[in-house]
């Protein structure tokens, strides 16, 4: 299944079988009022990887996430997830939302907020248990948060608020990990600290889509982008699809000449 | 009857609630929008429920130095000040705790209200039947309405109106942009609060008329009505006014043409007719222009979707695409192109060429910033431009196929 | 006071204003953190209409059809408000404002134009409601809570209301996870498969029965007082969700009983011959517990960022 990602990336992912990929988008147009926010969009998702979704503000990066979960309805588009309906693939996706998404002064504790990625096992009633704990606490060591399990989440950093949502979808423990700008306005360790568990994540066979916003260190960081400003621009393995030209194309005149800077001496 | 009362035929008292309730209603409607605007509207119903025990202790009090305790007047003043309390408390809620501000103005609107009833009990036990006329603030009664009470309404609501047409420009920036008046050297504490004063003197003059529990249909439903007429918001606040005065007038006519019509009950349901005759057929923001655009977008889309996929040999996913472009006469139910179809979808796939190149150049970055997969590039494009274009990508020859 | 005294007179009328307190605090919890404090508001003020217009069907007073009729305003109440929130884009406070103005004023109208001269329905009573009346007269003492025979004469806001906690409390208990969830993450629920638009309709009409049964026995006033005063002063008090519930159910027990006994004595003791209203002292006592913990609980502030930054 790797080798399909391997020269020719762009037409590559296209060839993918639709049932191999933890993620098809089909002909999605999504759009609040009358325009557009994603027009007529493919995407397969290469499982194994960690896909970055690029694009300028306002390109509808996070709109092509949430459509993807059913979040926001959709004009028109199919969505498959492992080859089947998104209905009965939930358990095999993790999802972090944007953290402003929600409200911080909501009285609860760090260790119930990672409690609730165990919300699908637990279902309404069954109680949690001590084990049901561990495995919570577990997944905070694993974000670097243990010490912080009965914390108020209002009183964690930017950066730490960040970690618990990973952590959460940590115990979810699925297989496609859908995370919306989760890097945005956090400090760098807590970068580094989510990273590796992310590569970690790949590692271990799990596939990463992440909706970034940072150009220099897509490289870095990840194997695939996908492209997009309302409609895809490209997909494909970074070195085919993250090159000047698309950039330029995604971006046109709003990439600053200081991030091109970054890019270009990697690119060649 | 109803002829006569809408002419102002029935007698003095009557025309004076009538021209009152018109200029409430005026006041209410413009004051409200700036609420509305704010996204504060339900504001106002705490603001309302806050003056019961104000109208209670003013009368407790103006009974106990042995007045009579209706005077209209110190009521009034009696109910400004308790609901001036109100907005203090409900302030105090939002800004010094972590109570969002729909629950501090249910705390500050039941507990005032609770608060005030039991003054009203008290009231009852004093003495007998002095208290006649407190329960009619609830809900507000012209019958019986002194012509001295009839004259503090309609120049109190006449006094209201001209502060806010004096006011409005600045009322105005502060509702639509906060921020931006702030920059331009806008008091803007100020300004919010000379709304919430505003809001303040049309549930005092109101009482009498529509009662607390009511009121703030005067000051909600004229603003949500004008919104569906006007996108400029000069336009809504003037709007706003007509609606409100036209409704309350309008009430305030049939109440008094026939027995049993309370006037605030009529004023309110004739508010609501306007808005729901303007939720359904406003253009633009109405619910059925609103069916039929999202209609029609949902078509172009597809449509569009279709043509690409045509062109592009990919298979059609979405039955709906199918029926549409069968309908169109693009293509047949196997999903084949037809002649014009091909056309068509030649013609769409070179415009996405087209907007690829218009993208990749930074020089169009504005043209380029308006694609939406749907807007056709000569609206953006001069017929030059899109020739050179095509001269880049190699000739036009292709969409003749 | 002796037993022969307090249990025919003053326990029915603590029971009901307790559990109706309570029953309105549990959802008033969710409401007030989902930010729909004024729903509580919304549906108090429908309820008026929805009475009306079962007495009209009815011709009578009779408590089920007007607990139907009550109900189903709200009900509708509730999908008007949604409806013209979303069809006509506007913001849900100025939904709610046209909406439950409206009902209101229709519910007036139509009694104003009924003959309702024979029978006790005004909108005065549907305020206050009549806590004080509700007594029971086959009660000797503390002894009868032991006889059947004189059980049997309770008020029957007594059952009622305890039918409605109960079944408040079963659906809180219930779906607390789910709740909690997506109260808190509503697009994480929703990946994670959580039908939250019919949960959040299942607590809106949770709360419309707990309104509705509660206001048959103690006026409206009290259910909006109860629905947003307890949780937001326990909001002041935990940073967790379970111990906030408990303190509401605490606050909301002690403004009760408290209150009715303010009401019933408190008059006396300053001198004067009658007691005042006890649903208007409740709700007061709420909105002074509400304060107190708005001025000295230990989480009355903010923790973190706002919303939105």
């Amino acid at each position: 299944m790797f080798d399909l990602v391997s020269e020719n990336g762009v037409a590559q992912c296209s060839n993918l079988e639709e049932g191999a990929s933890p993620l098809a988008i089909r002909g999605l147009t999504v759009s609040y009022g009358q325009k557009p926010a994603v027009f007529s969009v493919d995407m397969t998702v290469v499982p194994g990887q960690m896909t970055a979704i690029i694009g300028p503000n306002g390109a509808g990066k996070s709109t092509l996430l949430k459509a993807a979960l059913g979040l926001v309805p959709k004009v028109s588009g199919q969505v498959r997830v492992f080859g089947a309906d998104l209905i009965k693939q939930r358990e095999r996706i993790a999802y972090v939302p944007q953290r402003a998404s929600v409200d911080w002064d909501f009285p609860t504790r760090v260790l119930d907020v990672v409690l609730m990625g165990l919300y699908r096992e637990l279902g309404l009633l069954a109680r949690i248990r001590g084990a049901h704990r561990a495995q919570a606490k577990a997944c905070l060591e694993r974000v670097g948060m243990a010490d912080f399990a009965d914390r108020q989440i209002g009183q964690l950093s930017g950066g730490q608020q960040q970690r618990v949502f990973l952590a959460r979808a940590l115990a979810q423990n699925a297989d496609l990990y859908l995370l919306d700008e989760p890097f945005a306005g956090v400090d760098a360790a807590t970068e580094k600290a989510i990273i590796s568990v992310l590569k970690s994540l790949r590692d271990a066979g799990r596939t990463v889509v992440v909706v970034h916003h940072d150009l220099a260190t897509v490289r870095d960081y990840f194997d695939s982008v996908f492209l997009i400003n309302t409609r895809k621009i490209a997909e494909g393995p970074v070195e085919h699809a993250f090159t000047p030209e698309l950039l330029q194309e995604a971006y046109g005149g709003r990439l600053a000449t200081a991030q091109m800077d970054q890019i270009q001496p990697l690119a060649g | 009857m109803l002829f006569d009362a809408l002419l102002l035929q029935l007698g003095y008292n009557a025309t004076l609630v009538s021209i009152g309730a018109a200029l409430l209603g005026g006041a209410a409607g413009i004051t409200g929008t700036f609420l509305f605007l704010r996204k504060r509207a339900l504001v106002s119903d705490a603001v309302s429920h806050a003056t019961l025990p104000g109208v209670c202790l003013a009368f407790l009090l103006m009974v106990s130095f042995g007045g009579d305790g209706r005077n209209l007047t110190g009521l009034l003043l009696g109910s400004a000040v308790s609901a001036a309390a109100g907005l203090w408390c409900l302030n105090w809620l939002t800004q010094r705790t972590r109570l969002a501000e729909d629950a501090a103005i249910g705390a500050v609107l039941s507990v005032f209200f609770g608060f005030g009833v039991v003054l009203l009990t008290v009231i009852q036990t004093l003495g007998v039947g002095r208290q006649a006329g407190l329960e009619g603030f609830l809900l507000g009664s012209t019958a019986g309405m002194l012509f001295s009470d009839a004259l503090v309404i309609a120049a109190g609501g006449t006094a209201t109106l001209f502060v806010i047409l004096l006011a409005r420009r600045a009322l105005t920036l502060v509702a639509f942009d906060p921020d931006f008046a702030q920059t331009q050297g806008l008091p803007v504490g100020r300004i919010d609060m000379l709304m919430m004063g505003l809001v303040m003197a049309v549930t005092v003059v109101g009482l009498k008329i529509v009662g607390l529990i009511l009121i703030v249909a005067l000051l909600i439903i004229p603003a949500v009505t004008a919104r569906f007429w006007s996108e400029r918001s000069e336009q809504v606040v003037a709007l706003a006014g007509l609606f409100g005065a036209g409704a309350a007038y309008v009430g305030a006519a049939l109440s008094a043409s026939a027995p049993n019509l309370p006037t605030g009950p009529l004023i309110v349901l004739v508010s609501f007719a306007f808005f729901a005759l303007s939720l359904v057929c406003a253009p633009q923001r109405g619910v059925l222009a609103a069916v039929v655009q999202r209609r029609r977008f949902q078509r172009r889309v597809h449509l569009r979707q279709g043509l690409l996929a045509l062109a592009q040999n990919q298979p059609i996913y979405e039955a709906l695409t199918l029926r549409l472009l069968r309908q169109a006469g693009l293509a047949r139910a196997d999903g084949v192109a037809t002649d014009a179809g091909k056309a068509r979808a030649a013609k769409a796939l070179r415009d996405e060429k087209r907007w690829e190149f218009v993208r990749r150049d930074p020089a169009n970055e504005t043209a380029a910033a308006l694609y939406d997969g749907l807007r056709a590039i000569e609206t953006v494009l001069t017929a030059d431009q899109i020739a050179e274009i095509d001269r880049q990508i190699g000739g036009p020859q292709e969409v003749l196929l | 006071m002796s037993g022969a005294e307090f249990v025919p007179l003053s326990l029915p009328p603590l029971v009901i204003g307790t559990c109706a307190a309570i029953a309105c605090a549990l959802p008033g919890n969710f409401l007030v953190l989902r930010r729909q404090a004024l729903i509580g508001d919304a549906i108090s003020h429908v309820v008026l209409p929805g009475i009306v217009v079962a007495f009209l069907l009815t011709g009578a007073i009779s408590t089920w059809p007007m607990m139907l009729g009550a109900s189903a305003a709200s009900v509708v109440a509730v999908i008007l408000i949604e409806a013209i929130r979303r069809l006509g884009r506007i913001e849900p406070g100025a939904a709610m404002g046209v909406v439950f103005t409206t009902m209101f004023a229709a519910g007036v109208l139509l009694l104003e134009q009924t003959d309702t001269s024979t029978v006790h329905l005004d909108v005065e009573h549907a305020l206050y409601g009549n806590l004080e009346s509700l007594i029971w007269l086959d009660a000797v003492g503390w002894t009868s809570l032991w006889d059947f025979e004189a059980l049997a004469g309770l008020p029957p806001e007594v059952f009622r209301i305890g039918a409605a906690l109960c079944g408040v409390s079963l659906f809180i208990a219930v779906f607390w996870r789910a709740l909690k969830i997506s109260t808190f993450d509503e697009g994480f629920a929703r990946a994670v498969g959580i039908a939250t638009a019919p949960l959040g309709i299942a607590l809106v009409i949770t709360a419309a029965i707990a309104a509705v049964a509660a206001f048959d026995a103690v006026g409206s006033i009290i259910v909006i007082a109860m629905f947003i005063c307890p949780p937001a002063a326990a909001r002041m008090m935990t940073n967790q969700l379970g111990h906030q519930v408990a303190w509401s159910v605490v606050f909301a027990a002690v403004s009760a009983i408290l209150g009715y006994v303010l009401a019933g004595y408190g008059p006396l003791w300053l001198g004067l011959q009658d007691a005042v209203s006890a649903a208007g002292m409740i709700a007061t006592l709420s909105g002074v517990i509400l304060a107190l913990c708005a001025r000295f609980g230990p989480c009355r502030r903010r923790a973190g960022a706002p919303l939105g930054v």
